[in-house]
């Protein structure tokens, strides 16, 4: 591929106009700002998020009480694996892009990121996956294996097709409709897979190369630390879950032989595929949390983040050791003593840098000044119930007890604390803390505060009662279940407990749209706050920073707020004393932006176009999978041949 | 890769942080990940090697050493090709870098043809991608090269024309190095494929 110089007589294939618009849908749909960006990562999220939600309380309704029928099996099945898969890869992922979107760049004092058309078309695969992967539910259904989708229960739906139909039908309509569910988890999530694949990319280019003069690695926020981190176990872990999906999606529809036994293939290879991409996946989740976290906690305690240097490596060395624990979700599966001792050994290893990180949280709250407004408190929840979730993981790495674990709620539960506490928590935080800079007002605190104590009540109801449903021994994915167990009161609890999670959610939805226009004005430092983002206007303009800051310190923004007095120690400067905290200009000047573009959005439009040929056969798939290879392809090539921005613009 | 950084449309354009352009080490990450892509197929390849799901006619007895050591040769020596087109390119003679470029071009498609042949006569020979895992895993792991290069012919024949239209010089050398890191990824990488199929005595892993 070719880039350009950006003169005159090189303007590219003129297929598309260059779009202009500046306000208005057109304005969203080819920006290259990775501030829209961001705002778009943002909403997409939260309608997944929804759906997800949505999603659990079909499922929680069914359990409420036994012998339920208000969903069948097989809508069970599909509504299951639908919420993992969705929570997992279109809220989870893009959760942690929202933020690395908007914040990343603002914290290295960049004007964007490296690639910025790369970064639309991050978004727009993102979106072209989901779509894909929802058009199941008009083409046969949606996949139904649970999001780590096992052979052979994926290829082969078990020894006895016939005895496994879809509504009655016929055994070949059934292969028919299980080839298509298992092709749009394969392809759906490939297409996300590409998505993740370029943003991870785009953020570590961005992050090694374009921070702000005097920004040193070890002068970055450590959230900017925990993206860069991420980015690599994306840039690492996609590949290999990749071509699971690709010997999946040619076993299903090709009829290759990977997984199949009877065929000499092995199951196992995908569990260990999976889990390889699985593991570190876990990670990717929860450290933006982290991230996130170390950027409020400090902040709101008045104290610099105790032991910066422990906390970057505990974050590194969660990245090295979260390729060395994969099997440990396979325990059950028959690798025999040796294996299952090593990656017992490797699971307790791996606590310890996490436990470094929660020791250093407290050590920041200790002795500071605590303000305990709505994002430090779900900060602090999620230092609370992430730990929670890391002890019960613990206990899995004993591999007697996880035997005994293995596929009950109590997987469930832990899972759930360690993601709902520590992701989704955290980035709520995220949500309040930095709602001010997107937005220019607060979110209502009182709102927050109820939004806050609500959730964390629904969930330690929903997700605490799961671990005793689970040593009590029901199983998860079990669509119903008879009364006598002794789960009937805790099932009905959870519910409870769930609906109790869905009305927080609403509260915080609502939150952020009201606050939209009646929030409190912030103005650019509300939390008076340690990091340069705070330093731009709120929100910031286009291009981020009129000037770039020269950066001397970490907690740059502190230090410019801070001087030493002659006795030695810190004393706050007067309020515009130093002059330099924020530079306000509001006339653009001449700051060269990168112009948008159609073709980021329009690469994105092929993709799905050839997952759906994979639906049909013969001469018609043929022709699907060349108009969409054209599309993508030619709108690459259109995107190549375009200068990053215009002449004299 | 195919980029103009902000810093460069910024009027800044200050230095990258790491000094070496945005394209170069967005093109090294990449390189990065494709490892883990090369490595999970060929893992997939070895651990499959011997299962011929009883027919045993399918085993790598099928190969033609000699065939795919003749292509092999030619793909490693359109590495060579790249060099002194990028060579050419840095000192200005378009008209050497043209003809390496199309050289390097040409070489990757005589490869390609050879696949392509190769895979014909296993077809004919009974190997489809469904006979057992050693022939998926074979078909999926060496298809997925192809099309590595085959995406780098693409890019190398683009390079080519737009050269011709006078719109690359000495001035983008740096696109036509990010063109070569990537292409002679997919040459080594094919170092590792052709030992792991054709170089190990499969007798010896069969007994």
């Amino acid at each position: 591929m070719t880039a350009v110089p950006a003169d005159a007589s090189t303007r590219g294939l003129k297929i598309l106009r260059r779009p202009k618009a500046t306000t208005g849908l057109w304005s969203w749909v080819t920006t290259t700002d990775h501030k829209k960006i961001g705002i778009m990562y943002f909403i997409a999220t939260m309608f997944f998020f929804i759906v997800a939600g949505v999603e659990a309380l079909a499922i929680r309704v069914q359990l409420a009480v036994p012998n339920n029928d208000f969903l069948t099996p097989d809508v069970y099945n599909q509504i299951y694996t639908m919420h993992g898969v969705t929570m997992v890869f279109f809220v989870g992922i893009p959760l942690g892009a929202t933020f690395f979107n908007y914040i990343m760049p603002l914290q290295i004092g960049a004007r964007d990121v490296a690639f910025p058309r790369l970064n639309a078309f991050s978004f727009w695969v993102f979106c072209a996956a989901g779509i894909f992967m929802y058009s199941g539910l008009i083409l046969g259904g949606l996949p139904d294996g649970g999001w780590f989708n096992y052979a052979p229960l994926s290829t082969t739906v078990g020894p006895d097709l016939s005895g496994y139909t879809y509504g009655g039908g016929s055994a070949e309509l059934a292969r028919q409709v299980h080839t298509g569910r298992m092709l749009m988890y394969s392809v759906g999530l490939q297409i996300a897979g590409i998505a993740s694949l370029a943003s991870a990319i785009n953020f570590i280019v961005t992050i090694l190369n374009m921070r702000a003069p005097g920004m040193t690695l070890m002068r970055m926020p450590v959230f900017v630390w925990m993206t860069l981190v991420v980015a690599f176990l994306l840039l690492f872990a996609l590949p290999v879950i990749g071509i699971a999906l690709w010997q999946l999606m040619f076993e299903v529809r090709f009829g290759a032989n990977f997984f199949n036994p009877s065929a000499g293939g092995d199951p196992m290879l995908w569990e260990h595929m999976f889990w390889l991409f699985g593991h570190p996946e876990v990670y990717i989740l929860i450290l933006p949390a982290f991230g996130i976290i170390s950027e409020i906690i400090p902040t709101f305690s008045r104290k610099p983040i105790f032991g910066y240097t422990a906390m970057v490596f505990a974050g590194v060395a969660i990245g090295f050791l979260g390729w060395g624990v994969w099997a440990h979700h396979m325990f059950a599966a028959g690798m025999g003593p040796v294996a299952n001792t090593a990656f017992s050994l490797t699971t307790m290893f791996i606590a310890v840098p996490t436990g470094v990180k929660i020791f250093n949280w407290i050590g920041t709250m200790w002795g500071g000044k605590v303000r305990l407004a709505t994002p430090m408190l779900f900060a602090i929840g999620t230092v609370a119930m992430f730990t929670i979730g890391g002890l019960s993981g613990v206990t899995h790495s004993v591999v007697p007890h996880n035997y005994q674990q293995t596929d009950t709620y109590y997987v469930v539960a832990h899972f759930h604390y360690v993601l709902f506490g520590g992701l989704v928590f955290g980035a709520i935080g995220g949500f309040y803390y930095w709602y001010p800079k997107v937005t220019g007002r607060l979110m209502n605190e009182t709102l927050g505060k109820i939004n806050f104590w609500t959730l964390l009540l629904g969930f330690n109801i929903t997700f605490g009662l799961m671990h005793f449903l689970g040593l009590w021994g029901m199983p998860r994915r079990i669509d119903t279940y008879y009364a006598g167990f002794g789960w009937e009161t805790l099932n009905l609890l959870i519910t409870g407990g769930a609906f109790l999670i869905a009305a927080s959610v609403a509260l915080l939805l609502l939150n952020v749209v009201v606050s939209l226009r009646r929030g409190e004005l912030a103005g650019d430092d509300p939390w008076d706050a340690r990091t340069v983002e705070w330093m731009t206007s709120s929100p910031p303009a286009h291009y981020n920073f009129r000037e770039i800051p020269q950066i001397s310190a970490r907690d740059e923004l502190w230090h410019r707020k801070h001087a030493v007095s002659d006795s030695g120690d810190y004393v706050r400067v007067p309020a515009g004393g130093s002059g330099d905290v924020v530079v306000h200009e509001d006339e653009d000047a001449d700051i060269h932006m990168p112009d948008p573009s159609f073709f980021p959005a329009l690469a994105a439009v092929g993709l799905p176009i050839m997952g759906w040929a994979l639906f049909a056969s013969g001469m018609t798939m043929v022709v699907m999978l060349v108009v969409g290879a054209v599309i993508t392809v030619g709108a690459l090539f259109a995107w190549t041949f375009e200068p990053s921005a215009e002449e004299g613009h | 890769m195919a980029e103009l950084t902000t810093a460069e449309a910024s009027t800044e354009s200050h230095a990258t942080s790491l000094g070496l352009s945005n394209e170069k080490l967005g093109m090294w990450t990449l390189l990065g990940s494709e490892c883990l892509f090369f490595g999970a197929l060929i893992s997939a390849y070895l651990v499959y090697y011997g299962r011929y799901n009883g027919v045993p006619e399918v085993s790598p007895a099928l190969y033609d050493i000699p065939f795919t050591s003749v292509s092999t040769f030619v793909l490693l020596m359109s590495s060579l090709g790249m060099v002194l087109a990028l060579s050419a390119i840095q000192r200005g003679d378009d008209r050497g870098f043209r003809i390496w470029i199309l050289s390097t071009a040409m070489m990757g498609t005589v490869f390609l043809s050879g696949q392509i042949y190769e895979f014909t006569v296993f077809v004919n020979e009974g190997m489809r991608l469904d006979t057992s895992p050693f022939a998926s895993s074979f078909y999926v792991l060496t298809s997925f090269h192809g099309i590595h290069v085959t995406l780098g012919v693409l890019m190398l024949v683009t390079l080519w024309a737009r050269s011709m239209t006078g719109k690359l010089t000495e001035a983008n050398a740096d696109v036509v190095e990010n063109v070569g890191l990537y292409w002679h990824f997919v040459d080594i990488v094919w170092i590792v494929i052709f030992t792991a199929i054709y170089l190990i005595p499969y007798e010896q892993v069969t007994g």
